[in-house]
């Protein structure tokens, strides 16, 4: 069976580059490997047959989101993240910081394990759901995201302006007028 | 499925892309020159071979014989791996692209078979997202050769890559909504027939907005003159790949005349009829190359002359400012190409209605 060997293979991909992004002392291979696991992911995506899915995921988190990580490592030019004395005693290294982390993360396993006991679909692809509920045509995708879930979009679309005129509003310079 | 059934008509494409993109970024550069020295009154390469056809090949042997530096505190990983991102993802893009419709090849074939590696349906966006990774190339080139020089040819692409993204996207979408596909043989075969029996169906006719706006934000997603900001040799040596020699610097130049190729490509599929017709307007021509399934040599033939328009324009209009090319690209470009995102958009919809 080639495509549960290339699934296996992707999955492996995914879970050892997300691993080694928070093994990793410089933030520039952290950003990479980053990027890798979006890109396992992505064809993980493509298996579901939700190609649409796969490519968004490249373009907007590996194609822009990532650039732009990269350009602030490159502009800090942070070699490592431990070189400074001052950072180790950062506010965010405190240990009770990395307790609540640890907290949320088992949380989230938790979450996780629970949700998959809910799907009662797990044998049938994303893509032929019976109930129409295909995301595997752009065209479905499209009139879903405008009917059942308008709302939500359209509040993320507002989050994400007020986001962006925050942002801008935040790197102006003081007194300056441009 | 077609992609299972014959496994080796699809590795026998692979193979004749990958060589016809070699020969062509090959072919580029002779052109190039050659081009360069018609337009400055020279005769530009003329030594090697007649008229310097070979220079090509004289150029390649030269860079693989060159000695392969690399710089005391450059990364090791990286300064390897950012020129292979960028020829992959140059050559990857182009999978996506179809180039001619069924044809049997003169009958050296069974079958007729679909001309183009993949027939994904979501083409549009493959190609959009494999050039967009392009950028990582220019990026770790720039960071991993531990210079000032570098850095700032990678910050460049970076900024550059990111802001004209935006405008070449929004380009994208509107002719995306005429065709009402995001498959690019769709695309293509959309703008097939001719309007009153004399324009062709092209969506350049509909999009001249979009159209200008494409080849504008093109030409900055490949890194070209006038928007060649990353390599600016007047201020930063030669930018990105200002340390790197020999096979890994080939591959810098090598990755910008494919991407070239592939720019040129996706804008004869989207605005230029693809393999449809072979003038902007109806030739009598254009029944028999339908007739006799030529489309892939008109297509070859609306690439060659993109290209060539893509060579003229490097050496005709001059360097932007740096701070200009932001300044346009976000208060000019950018909100252009929504205005034309949103008339399109509107026209769609009242014609349908």
């Amino acid at each position: 069976m080639p495509e549960t060997f290339i699934f296996y293979a992707f999955s492996a991909m995914a879970i050892i580059a997300s691993t080694l992004v928070i093994g990793q002392r410089n933030p520039m291979y952290s950003v990479l490997l980053l990027i890798a696991s979006f890109g396992a992911l992505s064809a993980l995506y493509i298996q579901l047959n939700a190609p649409f899915v796969a490519v968004a995921q490249i373009i907007i988190y590996a194609g822009a989101i990532m650039v732009l990580f990269l350009f602030v490592v490159m502009l800090l030019n942070a070699p490592r993240e431990d070189a400074a004395e001052w950072d180790r005693s950062h506010p965010l290294q405190h240990p009770n910081i990395g307790r609540f982390g640890a907290l949320l993360a088992a949380l989230l396993v938790v979450q996780l394990a629970w949700a998959l006991t809910k799907v009662s679909e797990l044998e049938t692809p994303v893509g032929a759901r019976a109930d129409g509920a295909s995301v595997g045509s752009v065209l479905e995708m499209g009139r879903i995201l405008f009917t059942r879930h308008t709302f939500a979009f359209e509040a993320t679309s507002v989050l994400i302006l007020v986001a962006m005129v925050g942002a801008v509003v935040l790197a102006r310079r003081e007194g300056s007028n441009q | 499925m077609e992609m299972y059934l014959r496994p080796a008509v699809i590795g026998v494409m692979i193979f004749v892309v990958f060589n016809a993109l070699i020969i062509a970024s090959a072919i580029l550069v002779l052109a190039e020159r050659k081009i360069m020295g018609f337009m400055q009154q020279r005769y530009g390469p003329y030594l090697v071979g007649p008229h310097g056809v070979l220079q090509p090949i004289a150029d390649i042997l030269k860079l693989l014989f060159k000695e392969e530096l690399r710089p005391k505190g450059a990364d090791k990983w990286l300064f390897t791996l950012a020129p292979v991102l960028s020829i992959v993802t140059a050559f990857v893009a182009f999978a996506a692209v179809p180039f001619g419709p069924e044809t049997t090849l003169f009958g050296l074939l069974d079958e007729p078979i679909k001309l183009g590696i993949a027939d994904v349906n979501v083409a549009v966006l493959v190609v959009f997202a494999v050039t967009s990774m392009g950028v990582y190339g220019i990026v770790l080139a720039g960071w991993a050769s531990n210079s000032k020089y570098s850095l700032f040819g990678g910050l460049r692409a970076a900024a550059q890559m990111i802001s004209y993204e935006l405008a070449y996207a929004t380009s994208l979408a509107a002719v995306i909504m005429l065709a009402g596909s995001l498959s690019l043989r769709e695309v293509v075969d959309s703008q097939a027939g001719t309007w009153f029996g004399f324009f062709s169906q092209w969506y350049i006719w509909l999009q001249p907005l979009g159209f200008v706006i494409y080849v504008i934000a093109g030409v900055a997603e490949t890194n070209r003159a006038p928007f060649d900001f990353p390599e600016a040799e007047q201020e930063l040596v030669a930018g990105y790949n200002t340390e790197y020699s020999s096979v890994r610097f080939a591959l810098f130049p090598q990755s910008e005349y494919i991407n070239m190729v592939t720019m040129s490509a996706v804008a004869t599929d989207l605005y230029l009829g693809g393999w449809h017709g072979l003038l902007p307007i109806y030739t009598p021509l254009d029944p028999l190359i339908e007739q006799y399934r030529l489309g892939w040599l008109v297509f070859i033939a609306k690439v060659a002359g993109f290209l060539f328009f893509y060579i003229w324009m490097r050496w005709t209009v001059p360097r932007y400012r740096y701070d200009q090319l932001m300044q346009f690209g976000w208060k000019w470009l950018f909100p252009a190409s929504v205005l034309n995102l949103i008339v399109t958009a509107a026209l769609v919809l009242y014609l349908n209605a």
